[in-house]
C-alpha cells in the first residue's frame, strides 16, 4: 500500500529525536570517566534502570513484529510474548546478582572474573559482537520500514537517520544518555500502548463489510508495481483488510457491541467470525504476482495455537521440535543478551539489580498483555496493509485518528533508537574494553578508554547503517530469533556453569562459547528457513532437520564445557593464569 | 550443583546463600509452569481450546497467567530476599 507522509508525524518525531539528542549533549557536557561512559557511574536509580530494561528490551520486533503476527495469525504471536517475558525469570533468579558482583563494565568481565584469561576475553568479546550485530540488523531494517510510510522518505534514509541519532546519543554521554533514552522510550511505549488498548476496548467490536474480492499486486521485470493489473497510485491501491464478518448470535441484528471489558472483548471475539487475508506468490514472464485472498474463520480458531506455527497442527515431529527449540531459545536467550547484561552494572548493588529487574518484568509484562489487545484490535480494524505485517500497530492507530497514528509511528521509531543505542553501547564496550585493552594489552588511561569506546561506537554505528540497508527485505522477527538462538547457545552454558559448577575451567568456557556460537550460526545458515528466504533455494535442500538451532546447540554448549573442563586441570583458586 | 558464587561472593554471610536458594526454588516453579504450557501447546492443543471459565479459552487464560505468574514470583523473591537479609542489617 502507498502511504501519505503526515506533517504531524514528522513534527512529533523530529521533536522527540531533537529532545533526546539534546538531553544526551546536556548529560555529556561534563568530562567523563570510563566508569561513567561504560556503566553510568553505577549510580542509576533502580526504578529508572528497571524501566530502561523495558526500553532496552522492547525492540521493534516486540512492538511491530508481535502486533503484526497476532493481527494476521492470531494466538501464535502471543506465544512470542510469553517466551520473551519468561526469559526474564532466568535473568532475575539465576543471573542478576552474580553478574552484578562479578563484573565491572562488560559481560566478558563477569565470565573472566575468576580466570584472568585472554582467551576468554577474546571469545566472549567476539560472541558479544556477533550477537549485538545480529540483533542490530532487524532494528535497523525496522527503522527503514517505518520511515517509508511515516515521512515518505526512502528506506535507506530511515536507516541513516537512526544510525546518526543513535551514534550521537552514545558518543555524547555513553551509558548515562543511553539509559535515559531507554527510560523515556520505555515509559512512552507502555503508556501509549495502554492508551491505544483502552481506545480499542472503548470502541468495542463492529461488523464491517469490506469487499471480499481477491487482490493482486504485481511487480513487472522493469520494476513497475501493478495492482489488479493497473499501475499502483493513491487512488488505485490495495484495499485495507482485516474485518469482522459477524458478531456472536447473542447480539442478534446489532452490528456493534459498544464498549467492552478486556476479558469480555476476548470472549466476544472468540464467538465472532473474522476475515483474515493471506498472500500467495507466483512468478511468470510478466513479473512476480502476489494474490491476496480472504478467508472467513471462527474467532475460536484464531485464538488457539497453530495459526502461524503450522507444525502445531500438522503433527510432524520436526515441526514440533522447531517450535520447542524456539521457545527454549527465547527462555534462555534473554539472560544471555550482552546489551541486557551490561545494564546490571549501572546500579549500585545486587539488591538494586534485583529491584530493577522486578520493575522491568512489571513494565515488560504489562506491555506484552497490551500487545494481545493491540494485535486483535488491528485484526478487526479494517485498516491492515495486506503486504506488511510490520505496519499493523501504526495502522491500527490510524483507524482511530491521524494524530494517534503520528504518535504511535514516532514511538515505534524511537523504540528502535532505544534498543540500538543499548546494542552499540554493548558492542563499544566489547571492542574498547575487552579487545583493545584486555586482549591486545594496550594500556589506556581513563580518558583514552572513553575515547576508544566512542571511536568503537562510531564504527559500529556505520556498520549498523550498512547492514540495515543490505538486509532491507528481511522479516524483523525472523532475524531476532537468530540473535536469541546465538546468544543462548554461546553465552548461557558458560555463564550458568561458571556460576554453579566449581570444576569449570577456562578452557571449558572458551570452547563452550566458541562451539556454541559457531554451531548455532552454522545451523542457522544451513536451515530450511534460510535456504528459502535468504538463498532462494528449496526448503528440502536444507541438511538440518529443523530451523531453530537452540534445542541442539544449547545442550551442546553445556556438554562441550563439561567435557573440556574435565579434560583440563582447574587453576588453583585466586591464582591468575 | 554447588553454591559456588554465593559462597565466593559473600564470605561469612548466610543471607545471599539463602536468597539464591529461594531464587532457585522459584525458578523451578516457573520452569514447570512454562514448559508445562509448551507441552500442552505441542501435544494437547485441544485442552487449550476448551473454555473452562466460560469466557476466554484456556490458551489465552494460561498465557496471561504465565505473565502474571512471572510478576508474582519476582515480587515474592524480592520480598523474601529482604526478609532473609534483614537480620544481618543492610548489605554494603
Amino acid at each position: 500500500m502507498l502511504y501519505e507522509s503526515s506533517p504531524v508525524a514528522i513534527a512529533i518525531f523530529a521533536s522527540f529525536v531533537l529532545a533526546v539528542v539534546g538531553l544526551s549533549f546536556w548529560l555529556g557536557r561534563k568530562g567523563q570517566s570510563a566508569k561513567g561512559y561504560y556503566a553510568a557511574h553505577g549510580e542509576i536509580h533502580w526504578f529508572i534502570n528497571g524501566i530502561a530494561f523495558a526500553g532496552d528490551y522492547l525492540s521493534a520486533a516486540s512492538f511491530l513484529g508481535i502486533c503484526g503476527m497476532i493481527a494476521f495469525h492470531g494466538f501464535d504471536g502471543f506465544l512470542y510474548s510469553i517466551g520473551f517475558l519468561a526469559g526474564w525469570i532466568v535473568a532475575l533468579f539465576v543471573i542478576a546478582e552474580p553478574i552484578k558482583s562479578l563484573g565491572k563494565f562488560t559481560f566478558a568481565d563477569a565470565l573472566d572474573a575468576k580466570y584472568n584469561s585472554r582467551g576468554i576475553k577474546l571469545s566472549v568479546a567476539i560472541s558479544t559482537l556477533v550477537v549485538s550485530i545480529f540483533y542490530l540488523i532487524p532494528q535497523m531494517v525496522g527503522a527503514g520500514d517505518l520511515i517509508v510510510p511515516l515521512l515518505g522518505l526512502p528506506h535507506a534514509v530511515g536507516v541513516i537517520l537512526v544510525g546518526i541519532a543513535v551514534t550521537l546519543i552514545v558518543v555524547t554521554a555513553g551509558m548515562v544518555s543511553t539509559t535515559w533514552v531507554q527510560f523515556i522510550k520505555g515509559s512512552l511505549l507502555v503508556f501509549f500502548c495502554g492508551v491505544l488498548t483502552s481506545m480499542i476496548l472503548g470502541r468495542g467490536l463492529t461488523v464491517n463489510t469490506g469487499s471480499l474480492e481477491p487482490q493482486t499486486r504485481s511487480v513487472t521485470p522493469d520494476g513497475r508495481v501493478l495492482v489488479d493489473g493497473e499501475p499502483q497510485t493513491r487512488d488505485h491501491d490495495l484495499r485495507p483488510v482485516g474485518t469482522l464478518a459477524a458478531l456472536p448470535a447473542r447480539y442478534g441484528d446489532a452490528t456493534t457491541t459498544g464498549p467492552l471489558g478486556p476479558l469480555e472483548y476476548l470472549s466476544v471475539l472468540e464467538d465472532s467470525r473474522i476475515v483474515t487475508w493471506s498472500g500467495k506468490k507466483s512468478t511468470d514472464a510478466s513479473g512476480t504476482h502476489t494474490v491476496y485472498t480472504p478467508t472467513e474463520r471462527a474467532g475460536a480458531d484464531l485464538l488457539k495455537p497453530g495459526g502461524y506455527f503450522k507444525g502445531l497442527t500438522t503433527g510432524k515431529l520436526a515441526d514440533k521440535l522447531d517450535f520447542a527449540s524456539l521457545m527454549l531459545a527465547l527462555f534462555c536467550g534473554t539472560a544471555s543478551l550482552p546489551h541486557i547484561l551490561i545494564r546490571y552494572y549501572t546500579v549500585k548493588d545486587a539488591a538494586a539489580a534485583r529491584k530493577s529487574t522486578v520493575v522491568g518484568i512489571a513494565a515488560i509484562g504489562a506491555f506484552y498483555v497490551l500487545t494481545l489487545f493491540l494485535g486483535l484490535g488491528a485484526m478487526t480494524s479494517g485498516a491492515l496493509d495486506p503486504t506488511s505485517t510490520n505496519m499493523a500497530a501504526p495502522l491500527l492507530a490510524k483507524s482511530f485518528n491521524e494524530t494517534l497514528f503520528a504518535v504511535i509511528s514516532a514511538i515505534a521509531f524511537t523504540t528502535v533508537l532505544g534498543t540500538v543505542s543499548g546494542l552499540i553501547m554493548a558492542g563499544s564496550g566489547a571492542v574498547a574494553h575487552d579487545l583493545v585493552e584486555n586482549v591486545l594489552g594496550i594500556p589506556m588511561d581513563d580518558a583514552e578508554k572513553v575515547r576508544c569506546g566512542k571511536i568503537a561506537a562510531v564504527g559500529l554505528g556505520i556498520v549498523a547503517m550498512a547492514l540495515g540497508i543490505l538486509f532491507r527485505s528481511f522479516n524483523v522477527s525472523f532475524l531476532v530469533g537468530w540473535a536469541f538462538n546465538i546468544a543462548a547457545s554461546a553465552n548461557l552454558p558458560a555463564l550458568v556453569m561458571l556460576l554453579f559448577w566449581p570444576r569449570t575451567t577456562k578452557e571449558g568456557i572458551i570452547s563452550a562459547v566458541t562451539v556454541g556460537m559457531l554451531a548455532s550460526l552454522t545451523w542457522i545458515l544451513l536451515s530450511a528457513d534460510t535456504f528459502e528466504k535468504v538463498y532462494g533455494l528449496s526448503r528440502d535442500a536444507s541438511p538440518v532437520p529443523f530451523s531453530q538451532p537452540g534445542l541442539v546447540t544449547i545442550p551442546l554448549g553445556f556438554i562441550v564445557l563439561i567435557v573440556v573442563s574435565l579434560l583440563t586441570k582447574a587453576e588453583p583458586k585466586g591464582k591468575p593464569a | 550443583m554447588g553454591w559456588n558464587v554465593a559462597e565466593r561472593r559473600e564470605p561469612g554471610i548466610n543471607g545471599p546463600g539463602r536468597a539464591a536458594r529461594i531464587g532457585f526454588g522459584l525458578f523451578w516453579i516457573y520452569v514447570i509452569l512454562y514448559f508445562g504450557f509448551i507441552a500442552l501447546v505441542l501435544f494437547r492443543p485441544d485442552i487449550l481450546s476448551s473454555r473452562p471459565f466460560g469466557g476466554v479459552n484456556l490458551a489465552i487464560a494460561s498465557g496471561l497467567g504465565l505473565i502474571a505468574a512471572a510478576l508474582l514470583l519476582s515480587v515474592v523473591y524480592m520480598v523474601a530476599c529482604r526478609v532473609v537479609e534483614s537480620p544481618r542489617g543492610e548489605r554494603r
